[in-house]
């Protein structure tokens, strides 16, 4: 490319305000025209292109050498696994870190990107992962925060909520303006996020892990807001993990691997097989083999179960079920509906209001005296959904969290001392067993990463031979790789005839592995379906919505 | 004297107590709503109420003496913020030792200045002090029934301290919710993050909002040392700052329950020294339970009678930008 062009493309890019930007879209095909006559080699100019970038955090080297262009008005996808580098990738783009080296140019133009504001200012806007916004703001507060243009801010405020009007209606992006952030349900604050970048002027939208915290049908709409964005002209990169949404939205899709982008390909062009296996390294099954499940007694049993949470709200209410020898059933709901307290309560950590609940027959004292103590030398299995509070103890090594729980049983004590040896070749032969890596029982817990350490929770209490294993989010901040792993050994656990309680956000996850599945919903479950329901099905009674979905409804 | 006039003198040293608790409280809220604790009132309102007094013993000017006890007060809020923004500390335990510091500090110096014990020289002098206003008429509607007491003893008659201090809860207000910087304010100190990737400095906000802080506390000091009082005595603040935080607490972090709150502790303080040993029929009532009773009130207020005091989010902890 010719420096001539750069500079050229350097006076059409200093628009960002809405009036200025209404006469580049009217000039746009002439743009458009001058550059191909200008540089016959291109076809489009890109609106990202990044060269060469490095970044090192101390010893890990985050990203190598990256190269990436996207070309303007497309949906481009980066997948990988946790860890791969996705997401400092989109750091440096938006100003969070600085790269060690390499060229960054938006819209043909060489840039250096110091800022978050820097990046605002060329119309790069970013929609975090975990919300960056203030819960006890109102929407309009949120979206002026920062761009609020004078010192005082009730001008701004009537022009904000002009400008918020106007992109509501332009994009769809319906949202009460005076709401409460943190009264609003996930889905809309994603929107919220949304319009903050709209509103500061943003061709370029960056999403990190949009569809994380949103129902099927929430992606669904997003998607939808994101296909209209890219009508309108506007760029965007989306940062996943999960393929189906690539494949379902993306115009071309790139994968990172351990730092490195290993692979861009055209999405259309490119199969889910081929991405995962780019992602991994290695050929990886994603479906679940498993066979038929031969059910047998009931070994656990929920009788009308009710759970409050600490401020006293009831957060499960009213549920029972039972869960078979060699049968695993999946719980599914979105997140905070009440499966945490569900469990907590059966694995005896939260007191439950009312209810009973079996094992083995034999009521466990849900509503007082349960303890998991107790619970474990009965043979249940607790996989807490959240490893790094209640599964491990970050600080300790491997060794130690491989017995947490276990600490008193025979085999690891020797009198009133730790069996030390003991527990170390245990340790071993665990992560022998269960591939953790690296294979080293004396590590501390927090230099493994997600999936190893899932491992170790699961290796931990599996190994006990347990005959209820409940495991929450098995899979959670876990790469692709080690989900084969684990889902394999919750199958091998069914079928060696335990009973297993699954739950999990993850709605792929529980249609490939679970035999039956609940819906919980506000505290209740909704529904009870086979393995074989559809997911707009499953979406619906997530959503709330009870009864036979319709075609439309399952939009 | 009747039973109102006697309510008029409580009331009218009710705002006399209340003004030092006023200015530290509000700028307490500066800081904490930007998210930095700030348990250090105590110490920055010591410190310059020494160094207000000194300087106005050694210039003869009560506004020179103010000046100082800014600078001084507001550096060491910008000692905290260099602890616990930038370099990211605990902020209860740089709290703590400024409150040591400042303590022990205004004893030697005064030692080693004045000789006189750790006190500074009384202020005799004219213009040394911050003297009563007397606002306009006020001698003249004295006679008037009920409004012409309150108009002559209640709101006339106070020093320009007082009345910048009940000027500083609107302003604190406005501030607050009607300025961009307010806006900042209140987000930097619930969710960081999202000040951060909004592009605007979170360190240098939180700094600005400590360096508020710094300015009110020196308000506080230099009211006690160069206008309640003629002069620095030792330990002159007694826990004035922690009462401060308490009724910030129980005002919930806003300006004007602030002012309330105060208000109150100011009113509990000036019932115990007027009636410091009642005699209540069957027996007297020891002076000391009725100097405690401030303290009795903070804890019962706080132990839960003021339904639940949500603190700002991110109060408390530093902000470290997340990969």
């Amino acid at each position: 490319m010719s420096p001539d062009n750069c500079c050229g493309g350097a006076a059409h890019q200093t628009a960002f305000s809405g009036w200025i930007q209404a006469i580049k879209m009217l000039g746009f095909g002439n743009f458009e025209a001058w550059i191909s006559a200008t540089d016959g080699n291109r076809m489009a100019p890109y609106a990202i292109e990044l060269t060469g970038i490095n970044k090192s955090f101390g010893p890990v080297h985050a990203n190598k050498n990256i190269n990436l262009a996207v070309h303007k008005g497309t949906i481009h996808g980066i997948i990988g696994e946790n860890g791969a580098g996705k997401s400092t990738l989109m750091s440096i783009l938006y100003g969070f870190y600085q790269a060690d080296s390499g060229q960054i140019e938006v819209d043909g133009k060489p840039v250096t990107i110091n800022t978050p504001n820097d990046a605002i200012a060329m119309g790069i806007g970013m929609v975090h992962q975990h919300f960056m916004l203030v819960e006890n703001f109102t929407v309009l507060e949120n979206v002026m925060l920062g761009a609020e243009g004078a010192q005082l801010i009730s001008g701004s405020i009537t022009k904000a909520r002009q400008e918020l009007k106007h992109l509501e209606e332009e994009y769809a992006l319906q949202v009460d303006t005076d709401a409460i952030i943190e009264e609003l349900p996930v889905g809309l604050q994603q929107r919220v996020e949304i319009l903050k970048a709209l509103y500061r002027g943003a061709e370029i939208l960056i999403l990190d892990e949009p569809t994380g915290v949103l129902t099927p049908a929430e992606a669904d709409h997003l998607f939808r807001i994101l296909e209209q964005l890219k009508e309108q002209g506007k760029t965007i990169v989306l940062i996943t993990h999960k393929l189906r949404e690539i494949m379902a939205v993306t115009d071309n899709v790139s994968v990172m691997r351990q730092g490195e982008m290993v692979a861009t390909r055209k999405t259309s062009e490119t199969s889910v097989e081929e991405l995962a296996e780019l992602m991994v390294g290695r050929r990886v099954l994603l479906r679940v083999e498993k066979g038929e499940a031969k059910p047998g007694d009931v070994k656990l049993s929920v009788e009308n179960l009710t759970v409050k949470d600490s401020r006293g709200v009831v957060m499960v209410d009213n549920v029972s079920f039972d869960v078979r020898a060699g049968e695993i059933v999946g719980i599914a709901g979105v997140a905070g509906n009440g499966q945490s307290q569900m469990i907590e309560a059966i694995a005896g950590i939260r007191r439950a209001e009312t209810g009973r609940v079996l094992l083995d027959g034999e009521p466990i004292g849900v509503t007082g005296e349960a303890d998991p103590f107790m619970l474990r030398k009965r043979g249940m299995a607790h996989v807490p959904e959240d490893r790094h509070h209640m599964g491990l103890v970050l600080q300790f090594e491997e060794n130690e969290n491989s017995i947490l729980g276990y600490h008193g049983d025979d085999e690891y004590v020797n009198g009133p001392m730790l069996d030390i040896d003991g527990i170390r070749s245990d340790a071993r032969e665990k992560i022998e067993k269960y591939d953790i890596r690296p294979p080293n029982c004396r590590l501390k817990t927090a230099n493994f990463s997600g999936g190893n350490q899932q491992k170790i929770v699961l290796a931990r209490e599996m190994e006990q031979d347990p005959t209820v294993l409940i495991v929450g989010q098995p899979t959670r901040g876990v790469d692709v790789g080690a989900i084969e792993f684990i889902h394999k050994r919750i199958i091998e656990m069914r079928d060696a005839g335990k009973a297993v309680l699954l739950v999990s956000v993850e709605l792929d996850e529980i249609r490939s592995l679970a035999d039956r599945i609940l819906v919980m919903f506000a505290g209740r479950v909704v529904g009870e379906r086979g393995p074989d329901a559809t997911e707009g099905e499953l979406g619906l009674l997530m959503a709330g919505v009870e009864g036979e979905p319709t075609k439309e409804a399952a939009e | 004297m009747g039973i109102f006039e006697t309510l008029i003198l409580i009331l009218d040293s009710t705002v006399r107590l209340a003004i030092p608790l006023m200015f530290a409280a509000l700028a307490g809220l500066y800081s904490e709503r930007s998210g930095i604790f700030d348990i250090g009132l105590e110490g920055k309102m010591l410190a310059a109420a020494f160094a207000g007094a000194a300087a106005a013993a050694v210039y003869g000017s009560a506004w020179i003496g103010l000046f100082f006890a800014i600078v001084v007060s507001t550096f060491l809020a910008l000692v905290h913020g260099f602890a616990s923004i930038t370099h990211r500390g605990n902020q209860i335990v740089s709290g703590v030792a400024i409150n040591f510091i400042a303590a022990g500090t205004t004893i030697i110096l005064g030692q080693a200045w004045f000789r006189q014990g750790g006190r500074t020289p009384a202020l005799s002098a004219e213009g040394s002090r911050f003297t009563a206003i007397e606002l306009p008429f006020a001698e003249a509607v004295r006679d008037v029934p009920v409004l012409g007491l309150v108009y002559s003893e209640l709101i006339s008659g106070h020093s320009i301290l007082v009345y910048l201090a009940f000027a500083a809860v609107p302003f604190t207000w406005w501030v607050l919710f009607r300025t961009r910087f307010g806006l900042r304010l209140r987000a930097v100190g619930e969710n960081p993050g999202a000040v951060d990737t909004a592009g605007i400095s979170v360190t240098w906000l939180r700094y600005r909002a400590v360096m508020c802080t710094g300015i009110l506390c020196g308000f506080a000091g230099a009211y006690l040392a160069v206008a309640q009082n003629a002069g620095f005595v030792k330990d002159m603040t007694a826990g004035k700052g922690f009462i401060a935080l308490a009724a910030l607490i129980f005002a919930k972090w806003k300006p004007v329950p602030v002012m309330f709150a105060c208000l109150l502790f100011g009113f509990l303080d000036a019932v115990a020294i007027r009636f410091a040993g009642i005699d209540i029929g069957l027996f007297e009532v020891p002076p000391q339970f009725m100097q405690s009773l401030p303290y009795i009130l903070t804890v019962v207020l706080l132990a839960g009678f003021i339904g639940k005091a949500i603190p700002p989010k991110a109060g408390g902890q530093p902000y470290v930008k997340e990969r």
